[in-house]
């Protein structure tokens, strides 16, 4: 019970430097299939960067700025949110993804140590502005599969997904 | 004065219509689409609004006629994810959220195996893990099958994992034979290979004799082998140490053809002995 209750501390105190405070974090105890054990730095420097990884997707959403998602996301992630973007340029749209709670459960550590597997039940805000005029907003909860890699110092999102419940 | 008159009560008259035509709207949008489908989403009311698709994974806006379906051909929407649909027109959008699932065929299967090159005879040497995609590179969710499978000069290992959450993974003991092995992650009729290389391993047993020369000790040892009987490559180094009252002396020579091979001063009383890395072979007095 304590070990948990300590990891988010951690997390939401990891958060908190990075200027992402609002978003409540819970963390679901590890349910990890794969041999290698997941040490606790690893753990919280993960969470740190997948919940630093929103604040990049917010920004980049935000001003239609494909470069500001380099720092978070890699891979095939980045390419889609990248494409998204262009795609609310062309179209005059810009949004507002804004996380609110998010409740993560590590699932998947890989033998190598090369990827991380979680899952977010994430609830968040979606504001949708049309040349700049707030056409909608609308508070959204979903599950998120997440896949990390380690980079040169840090994690990032490599797969970015949500799944139905 | 007149005409401007004229034009603002017409442009409020527009508005006006605009909002009513608008009233009323709503849409309807399936709970689940698979990616890459054609689909459809109804709207009643009448009168013209704009419809958005939004999520993280792609975003479209389509003008369209309240009380007619608007069509999305096949290919249009690929992207996984949780979506918004807002209908916008009148004085309040109607939204609604739906999911994008992925195609239930895989197309890719990322594959990360460890490592390149490894000795024989480790259990659980090898692991591999497989992330399984479809054609527009979402992830597969739902369990499947996945094979593994090591072909190795000594024969084949197979085995055969359920996905869960997208990956599988597995762990393989090196054979007991080196050689280049191909590791293979099969879904259906998609595969990926990688390249495992199995090396020898320390050697085992190492041994060498003495012959004198003149006033030199021809010093050499066996074929060093490892404990499985691989030969250990040319070009590892085999240490040769004498020590005698007061000194030592060493020579580093790599094998070559299969041994190592080194000639060393005579002194009466050394003892001579020979090692590769932490891996202790015989040891040999001379003259005693």
């Amino acid at each position: 019970m304590m070990k948990p209750l300590l990891i988010l501390c951690t997390v939401v105190a990891a958060a908190s430097n990075f200027g992402a405070a609002q978003a409540t974090v819970h963390m679901e105890p590890e349910n990890l299939k794969g041999p290698r054990v997941l040490e606790d730095q690893t753990r919280t420097t993960v969470i740190r960067d997948y919940l630093q990884a929103w604040q990049g997707l917010h920004a980049a959403m935000e001003q239609n700025r494909p470069d500001l998602l380099s720092a978070d996301f890699v891979g095939t992630s980045k390419d889609k949110l990248a494409d998204t973007i262009q795609q609310q340029a062309a179209l005059g749209i810009h949004t507002r993804y804004t996380d609110v709670s998010h409740d993560l459960q590590i699932v998947f550590y890989s033998p190598e140590g090369l990827s991380i597997e979680m899952t977010d039940k994430v609830e968040y805000d979606v504001e949708v502005l049309d040349h700049d005029k707030v056409t909608a907003t609308q508070r959204v909860t979903a599950r998120y599969v997440v896949v990390m890699t380690p980079a040169e110092v840090r994690w990032r999102v490599r797969v970015f997904q949500a799944v139905p419940d | 004065m007149k005409s401007g008159l004229t034009i603002v009560l017409s442009g409020l008259a527009l508005a006006a219509t605009q909002l009513a035509l608008a009233q009323g709207a709503s849409l309807t949008v399936p709970k689940s689409i698979q990616a890459g489908s054609a689909f459809s989403i109804p709207s009643t009311g009448s009168g013209s609004a704009t419809l958005y698709i939004i999520g993280p994974g792609q975003a479209l806006k389509r003008d369209v006629q309240l009380g007619q379906a608007t069509d999305f051909a096949a290919g249009t929407l690929y992207n996984a994810g949780r979506y918004l649909a807002v209908l916008s027109g009148g004085s309040a959008p109607e939204t609604d959220a739906f999911d994008v699932v992925p195609a239930k065929s895989p197309s890719t299967v990322s594959f990360l195996a460890k490592p390149s090159r490894l000795p024989v005879g480790l259990h659980n040497g090898i692991t591999g893990a497989a992330y399984v995609f479809d054609a527009y590179h979402n992830l597969i969710v739902t369990p499947m099958p996945v094979s593994f499978e090591l072909s190795t000069p000594s024969g084949v290992v197979q085995r055969t994992v359920e996905s869960n959450k997208g990956v599988a993974w597995t762990a393989l003991d090196s054979t007991e034979h080196q050689g280049i092995d191909r590791f293979v992650a099969h879904i259906g009729d998609v595969s990926t290979t990688r390249i495992v290389g199995q090396v020898p391993g320390d050697p085992c047993g190492l041994k060498m004799s003495a012959r004198q020369d003149g006033q030199r000790l021809d010093l050499a040892t066996e074929p060093v082998r490892d404990c499985k009987g691989n030969a250990v490559p040319d070009g590892t180094i085999v240490t040769f140490t004498e020590t005698f009252r007061g000194g030592l002396s060493t020579v580093d020579v790599p094998i070559k053809r299969g041994v190592a091979e080194v000639q060393m001063p005579i002194v009466n009383g050394a003892t001579i002995s020979v090692a590769s890395g932490v891996v202790m072979g015989n040891q040999i007095g001379w003259g005693k």
